[in-house]
């Protein structure tokens, strides 16, 4: 193509704002070097994977977020899952869970079960992995500002079935940063709230080998309008912080670095998140070893989930979801993820239905299996396109966490909302350029058929009777345990959080197994921490 | 349009915390020119009706994608009446199934915009009702 004519094609860009070239050639990677910029698989800076053969060796796991109503409803859902070939669980709490609130709770009211299980004691966990074996599953939860709970939930159901501390295997999510950002299941103020997450990672790091005691989220912040790079930046700021304040309990950085994971978000511009994957694997490597001092390759390894995101479905068309979350699958097996997670066709307006689920899983399932994506490791390696953006994402994710570190740091853009309003007038900004047709929405703002949107598909009703039987079961357990005992290391946990600095999980444990519940534990927290007051400011 | 500067109170009831289409409102509510409070997230429905009444608002909407809508409305709607303020339009945003529509008309909610409502209907409806 002649000069002349490129000039007359109007510019594109990427979201990030990087231009995008035309055509790109060998002058676009003229700087790269192998072993320096992509290194081979498995190997530092980990840029091609994290695993020298990766999917030949170690095909991603599928692991699709689950659970609605009781723990016994969501033992059903798990119980299905494995069965259709799903080897991860991913469970989703509800609301009152996720926000500390028994299901008794007057806040809890048309909540209980609602967009995933109830849990208010340990009988409850109990119920939902009834029949699993904690030896041999992966479980991820889903869940904040009252993960300490879970976590301990979780390892005493584990202690019940005998699985010694070295077999329990799991992730929590336990990023309360940036649910202050995007999600918002916050309860206490942030300090506190950073003391016990770095509970949980001492714990674990001590106690549970195999566990991954967060994950931390780029995936909610890109959902509530960030662009890809400040998504990563955000999110390496975040693990920053994390690991700074486990440094600070003494542990090093080679025995946690190794079990923290990312979840990130997959939607818009295909070949930006291939590159931002790569550049964000690169980058963390060079974090962990340059700036956090890990020595062992293992713990500079950008762990991930690399998942669908909603941000990217319509509810127009559902149906056309289908076809969009198979191309962002399509894109995260390209990209070397470890787990693969999809939104389903008709998450933009309800909680998934059973066949959506499996629309869902069958998409990955073909993905890896029928159309040999998996055979060769990091295909797109030497692409001049992809490798030159991988080099500009990279630069300009640096460029983004040096200027929040400028403006006092992730925790203050966080805790006095700077973060926040960026992101929303983005999210606006986005929102607009849909409504006006510039950014394309096939089915929504071109080509879109006169047809309203039905939204009258399989919707959950609200189950009052859902509601009722876990706060039948809930007050039948507290009249069955020792209410001494219990009402005792629930003031043990009040005492050693509001007067000492001890780590908690030990005292979170004991309450575990007197079946305190997850509202009296975290009213302890409410009492002695306070509560997250959000920054109101556009 | 009234001389007098129309006031909206946004809400978000309930233990979800998704806000990205609350705070996208108001963005676009503030573009037209609109005075907003936003009581922030996880807001009793008397929480939510004690700040319209501190905060004299002509109106107040509502952002609810849990589902949890129609008993959150209800509930929302007799708080308002037994505090006198039956006269104040109500408007709720977010994921609104078509059938819920004329259950939430029917208590007494006036604006109903599901998620794709233009930003220009919710302004009319503001600058409508406000007045």
């Amino acid at each position: 193509m002649t000069e002349k004519k490129k000039l007359q094609i109007p510019p594109r860009k990427l979201e990030s704002g990087i231009d995008i070239k035309v055509c790109y050639g060998p002058e676009d990677v003229a700087d790269l070097d192998y072993e320096r910029d992509l290194g081979d698989p498995g190997s530092y800076p980990f840029t091609r994977g994290i695993h020298s053969t990766m999917y030949r060796s170690r095909p991603f796991t599928m692991r699709q977020y689950a659970g609605f109503g009781s723990p016994a409803e969501t033992n059903q859902r798990f119980k299905y899952l494995i069965e259709h070939g799903q080897n991860a669980l991913n469970v989703a709490f509800d609301l009152p869970t996720q926000n500390g609130l028994d299901s008794d709770d007057p806040r809890a009211k048309g909540e209980v079960g609602r967009v995933g299980m109830a849990i208010d004691t340990l009988a409850d966990m109990e119920a939902a992995f009834d029949g699993l074996d904690l030896s041999k599953i992966s479980v991820s939860l889903t869940i904040n500002p009252v993960a300490s709970i879970m976590i301990a939930m979780y390892k005493v159901v584990a202690e019940k079935q005998e699985v010694p501390n070295d077999k329990i295997m799991g992730t929590a999510q336990n990023d309360i940063l940036k649910e202050y950002v995007g999600r918002g299941t916050w309860i206490y103020d942030v300090e506190p709230s950073l003391r016990l997450i770095t509970d949980t990672v001492e714990y674990c790091t001590r106690e549970l080998p195999r566990y991954f005691p967060l994950s931390v989220c780029g995936y909610h912040i890109r959902e509530s309008g960030a662009d890809p790079v400040q998504e990563m930046a955000y999110a390496f700021l975040i693990a920053k912080e994390y690991a700074r304040r486990a440094m600070e309990r003494g542990l090093k950085p080679d025995e946690f670095l190794g079990r923290f994971s990312f979840n990130l978000d997959i939607h818009g511009n295909f070949f930006e998140q291939i590159a931002k994957f790569r550049a964000g694997r690169r980058l963390w490597a060079k974090i962990c070893k340059e700036d956090l001092g890990a020595t062992n390759p293992k713990s500079m390894m950008l762990r991930g989930i690399f998942g669908g995101g909603g941000g990217g479905l319509a509810i127009r068309e559902p149906e056309n979801n289908i076809v969009r979350m198979a191309y962002y699958s399509l894109a995260s097996a390209l990209s070397g993820t470890q787990t693969m997670a999809l939104c389903c066709y008709d998450e933009a307006y309800t909680i998934p239905s059973e066949k959506a689920a499996l629309v869902a899983l069958r998409t990955m399932q073909i993905l890896q299996e029928e159309v040999s994506v998996c055979d060769t490791v990091d295909p797109l390696a030497g692409s001049y396109y992809v490798e030159s953006i991988t080099n500009e994402m990279e630069n300009r994710i640096v460029a983004e966490m040096k200027r929040i570190d400028e403006l006092g740091g992730i925790v203050k853009c966080i805790a006095d909302g700077y973060i926040q309003k960026t992101i929303s007038r983005q999210a606006y900004e986005e929102e607009k350029s849909i409504r006006s047709g510039e950014k394309v929405k096939v089915g929504v703002n071109k080509y879109a058929t006169e047809e309203k949107a039905s939204l009258e598909m399989e919707l959950h009703d609200f189950d009052f009777k859902v509601q009722d039987a876990q706060i039948a079961s809930f007050g039948k357990v507290k009249a069955q345990r020792d209410a001494a005992a219990a009402s005792g290391v629930l003031d043990k946990l009040r005492d050693k959080a509001a007067n000492t600095d001890e780590n908690l999980m030990p005292h979170i444990l004991d309450c575990v197994r007197a079946y305190c519940s997850v509202g009296e534990m975290s009213g302890v927290f409410r009492d002695v921490f306070g509560e997250f007051k959000e920054p109101i400011d556009f | 349009m009234g001389d007098k500067k129309i006031r909206v109170l946004m809400a978000k009831p309930g233990l979800d915390g998704h806000d990205r289409g609350v705070k996208t409102v108001i963005h676009a509510l503030h573009d037209a020119g609109i005075d907003v409070t936003y009581t922030g997230l996880h807001k009793t429905p008397e929480e939510i009706v004690k700040a319209a009444a501190d905060d004299n608002v002509s109106l107040v909407g509502l952002s609810i994608l849990s589902g949890a809508h129609i008993p959150i409305c209800a509930q929302i709607v007799k708080l308002m009446k037994e505090a006198g303020m039956s006269d104040k339009p109500l408007m709720v945003g977010g994921v609104i199934p078509e059938r819920d529509i004329p259950a939430l008309r029917e208590m007494g909610v006036e604006g109903i915009f599901p998620v794709d409502t233009p930003f220009e209907d919710i302004v009319r409806f503001v600058e409508e009702k406000g007045r």
